[in-house]
């Protein structure tokens, strides 16, 4: 769904970030790294991606295949089971760190997807100004009002529940906000001295664009792209605990908390080991987020 | 103001129709339709079915057809339910649907405007380190993770309240899924009321105020509350659509007979229409309070021209 | 009381700012007087800490600052108030006009809210009786149709008739001293001469005492019976207003004179301007603060820090230079 907040303060991470070149990164950079929650939150979840890349290699369970001597069984050392099995006796280590490598690499891919949209439509909007920017950005308007996560529903109910299509309608409907960000950068950079200077010098477009347009955008993308992966997992999650997402035997943690959820009172353990690894999750990209967002915005110290 | 009122009306009509007319072909151009079962029916079953749904006729003219019929809040018959029509449905699950989102809404406004205010005010002390953690909290721990775990402690484990069902709106029945759903709003507003009220008192005018002699107290609730509280008045159209969002979950998690949980089975169980008429009623409901809120928006800021 | 007529006495002033690239010391042992009636200028380039000096005497300080000193107002001490009886005095006894009109007033109210509001809380006022008194004070600052303007909101006034605004509402409860923090600087130039005009108005009309701040000493000449210069949060100079133009003693002070245009010099004298910035108050240069840019410096300069010396009634001055009687 459309987030007010998140868009806010792209724009304040957009304003406060102009043309200073290195030092502003290097500032930056030094004030992320004063910002505790945001470090820790950065290893935690280079573990946590370490974890879920190697899992197989982990444990000697398939995430398909069912331990029929251990059905149902709590989290203990002695069988291998560290998180315990499910209801047909799967291991529940393995299906978490599985389903977590599903859960990232939608958030990753659908991110990258919406970034390409929203930064394309931005650019070109802002570039071209006039009348195909007001009327580019009146389709930006309309479309910011309409419901998305029931049109994803309705996609998923209509074309099958395809992985592919995750990544496609998560992707496409969250570029609106890159689209606008990207736009008032632009149009903004195209009025300043600098750019203006350089156009008179005959520098041509794509070096500008290159040169001049690109890095001043960076900082703003790279704290869109870290506010919009957990965003995108949150959805990802949503659709699969309504079971509309990924189809067995293939999960995700939004699957799984949905299966974790049904058998709670006989096996809490289900629900509790994949409901942390999300939000824990969750959580470092968002403490990652808000760090590079007070680091990139030099106006509040 | 009225032209202003009647500028922002006219803009919303776009959106729906895209929401009715988007809706209306991504069902006729999906694979499948509703009566495919495992068993060939009938050819002359078929027909009949066919005829009666009008799904014989030209496609342009059963979009018409549509149009015509949504707007005079016709939205079909259910395929699954087969002795309701989706207005039906969406009639009795809206009530309850309401009930719990305006309670949510209500109690994710006054609590994350207080915590806010507070932590705000508080810069730096304990309690905004709270506030933050909390919300930071409400903001990463989907609803649907909180709601079973809610579930399990409070009503499996420590057997303090039902653990689920509706009982027709009974308090200890709504304050489960209410809290639920308001959580992440709470989180939301508490951090956007913080960052705006810090703003606000830092700016200049706050300082004239001060420099003024007024007491601090009417300093915050004279020069500075409005200003500061604006930005969560524009975020109430985005927390309207979350609470939606949220209400399908929360509702199938603790089988409140709401709207969502209808959408959900309906989604199941390939019941176009319904799915269906649940987006576009959802969309006009947004688009409602959208144009509202941008009005009391445009009433509280003397800056809005109209 | 030994001076009856003594206003203000700021002893050992210092104001220092916490920040996390260590301690900023804005204004560091700042002194001076003021007599009733006299209107100071306070000169400096920014960062000079001038406008700290007056927001510390008011407690306006940001919230990572802190002041320090004596500063005595009519026998009290302003620093060692309780905030409810600061608040007795700021907006009454005191006032002050800020340097940016375009956000000092609140734009969520209307201008007659924002002015009432001060009578009712200091003088007592009914509404009715404080909106009449602000529309008669909008009339004196000179804004056209007052009685119907008064309603307006902050926007829907130009830049100048905001500071016009500003002024009026400083001047509601006819204050003893009322500080004017660079109060055209943001404004164009044309607009800056009305309002310097008004001033000058004003100043004869309420008889209050005056501390202007500004960094434009062209703008002390008409207002100020004395100047205090101020540089990286210290005095270097300090004398009556003619004496500082006449026969300035401290290089900066020369400098500052050397930059404004001025019509009662003949010739071919050049515009000047100080090489080089405002130091960075996390790291001063050793010895005088002015030294790396001063362009008479001296040996001992860059060692030594010169400290405030009397050299004529009236007058004080930090510099190693000898004094010259041309």
């Amino acid at each position: 769904m459309v987030d007010r907040e998140k868009t806010a303060g792209l724009m304040q991470a957009a304003a406060g970030e102009e043309i200073e070149g290195r030092s502003l990164w290097q500032d930056a950079w030094l004030r992320l790294k004063r910002n505790r929650a945001a470090m820790v939150s950065a290893m935690i979840l280079g573990v946590i991606t370490l974890l879920v890349i190697f899992a197989p290699f982990l444990s000697p369970y398939e995430y398909d295949g069912a331990d029929w001597d251990n059905i149902s069984i709590p989290p203990s050392i002695e069988t291998g089971h560290i998180f315990g099995t499910d209801m047909v006796g799967r291991d529940l280590f393995v299906r978490t760190l599985y389903g977590g490598r599903v859960s990232l690499m939608v958030g990753v891919v659908a991110t990258l997807v919406s970034l390409l949209i929203g930064i394309t439509y931005g650019a070109i909007a802002g570039y071209l100004g006039g009348r195909v920017d007001n009327i580019m950005m009146r389709i930006v308007d309309i479309l910011y009002a309409m419901p998305f996560m029931f049109f994803v529903i309705l996609l998923m109910v209509l074309f099958g529940r395809n992985i592919v299509l995750i990544f496609v309608a998560i992707g496409a409907i969250n570029w609106l906000d890159m689209a606008r960000i990207v736009r008032g950068q632009t149009l903004s950079l195209k009025h300043k001295e600098f750019i203006e200077a350089a156009e008179a010098c005959g520098v041509g477009t794509l070096t500008i664009i290159r040169r001049h347009i690109v890095p001043n955008l960076l900082g703003v993308v790279v704290v869109y792209v870290t506010l919009t992966i957990p965003q995108v997992i949150l959805v990802e999650s949503f659709l699969s605990f309504l079971g509309l997402g990924v189809q067995e035997p293939a999960t995700s943690w939004g699957a799984l908390v949905n299966e974790g959820a049904a058998d709670m009172e006989v096996a809490p353990w289900s629900l509790i080991f994949p409901a942390l690894f999300l939000a824990t999750t969750l959580f470092c990209f968002n403490f990652i987020g808000d760090g590079l967002r007070d680091a990139l915005d030099p106006k509040d110290r | 103001m009225l032209a202003y009122a009647f500028r922002r009306f006219l803009g919303a009509w776009p959106t729906l129709l895209l929401i009715i007319t988007l809706a209306f072909f991504l069902i006729r151009v999906a694979p499948g339709g509703p009566f495919d079962t495992d068993k060939m029916l009938p050819p002359e079953v078929q027909a009949n079915l066919d005829k009666k749904y009008h799904l014989d006729e030209p496609l342009w003219m059963q979009y018409g057809r549509y149009l015509w019929d949504v707007a005079h809040g016709d939205f079909g018959p259910s395929f699954q339910y087969k002795d309701y029509s989706v207005t039906e449905l969406i009639g009795a699950g809206f009530p309850v649907s309401l009930r719990l989102g305006l309670s949510a809404i209500a109690l994710a406004l006054v609590v994350g405007v207080t915590f806010g205010t507070l932590a705000a005010l508080r810069q730096n002390s304990r309690l905004d380190y709270t506030v933050m953690a909390l919300s930071m909290t409400g903001i990463s721990i989907p609803n649907f993770v909180m709601a079973p775990l809610m579930l399990l402690v409070f009503a499996v484990y420590l057997h303090w309240l039902p653990a689920g069902g509706w009982n027709d709106g009974a308090l200890p029945n709504m304050i489960l899924p209410v809290i639920a759903l308001a959580l992440p709003q709470i989180a939301y507003i508490s951090r956007l009321t913080r960052g705006s009220m810090i703003e606000v008192l830092r700016s200049n005018y706050i300082r004239t105020a001060r420099a003024k002699g007024l007491p601090e107290r009417v300093v915050l609730m004279r020069h500075a509350l409005k200003p500061g509280l604006l930005p969560v008045v524009s975020y109430l159209g985005p927390a309207t659509a979350g609470i939606i969002t949220g209400s399908v979950v929360i509702e199938q998690i603790f089988g409140i007979p709401g709207i969502g949980r209808y959408f959900v089975q309906g989604a199941l169980n390939r019941d176009y229409t319904l799915v269906m008429g649940v987006v576009i009623f959802y969309g006009v409901l947004i688009i409602v309070f959208n144009f509202i809120v941008d009005l009391v928006y445009g009433l509280l800021d003397p800056r809005v021209r109209y | 009381m030994d001076h009856p007529q003594r206003l203000l006495d700021v002893q050992d002033l210092r104001v220092r700012f916490e920040t996390n690239d260590g301690e900023i010391r804005a204004v560091d042992g700042l002194s001076f007087r003021m007599r009733a009636g006299e209107t100071l200028g306070i000169v400096g380039e920014s960062g000079s800490g001038k406008s700290q000096t007056v927001l510390s005497m008011l407690g306006l300080l940001a919230s990572n600052g802190r002041a320090e000193g004596r500063v005595d107002f009519r026998g009290t001490d302003l620093l060692s108030l309780t905030p409810s009886e600061l608040n007795r005095i700021r907006g009454d006894a005191i006032s002050i006009i800020f340097q940016d009109p375009m956000t000092s007033l609140n734009p969520y109210l209307r201008i007659s809210k924002q002015m009432a509001e001060v009578l009712v809380l200091h003088k007592g006022m009914s509404e009715a009786e404080a909106r009449r008194r602000a529309i008669e004070m909008l009339d004196a600052v000179k804004i056209p149709d007052a009685a119907n303007r008064v309603d307006r909101y902050p926007h829907e006034f130009s830049g100048g008739m905001r500071q016009r605004v500003m002024i009026a509402m400083a001047l509601l409860c006819q204050p003893a001293l009322l500080i004017a923090d660079e109060p055209t600087t943001a404004l164009d130039v044309t607009v800056q001469a009305q309002i310097m005009h008004l001033m000058r108005e004003l100043k004869a009309d309420f008889d209050t005492s005056i501390i202007l701040i500004t960094h434009d000493l062209g703008v002390v000449a008409g207002l100020c019976d004395t100047v205090l210069v101020m540089y990286a949060g210290e005095m270097v100079e300090y004398g009556p207003v003619e004496e500082i133009f006449e026969r300035p003693l401290h290089p900066y002070t020369q400098g500052l004179l050397e930059s404004v245009p001025r019509l009662d010099r003949r010739g071919g004298t050049r515009l000047h301007s100080i090489p080089g910035n405002p130091p960075n108050l996390l790291h001063l240069p050793p010895g005088c603060p002015f030294q790396p840019r001063c362009e008479r410096r001296l040996d001992r300069c860059a060692v030594e820090k010169p400290s405030l010396v009397e050299v004529g009634p009236d007058r004080l001055r930090a510099c190693h230079l000898e004094v010259s009687h041309d």
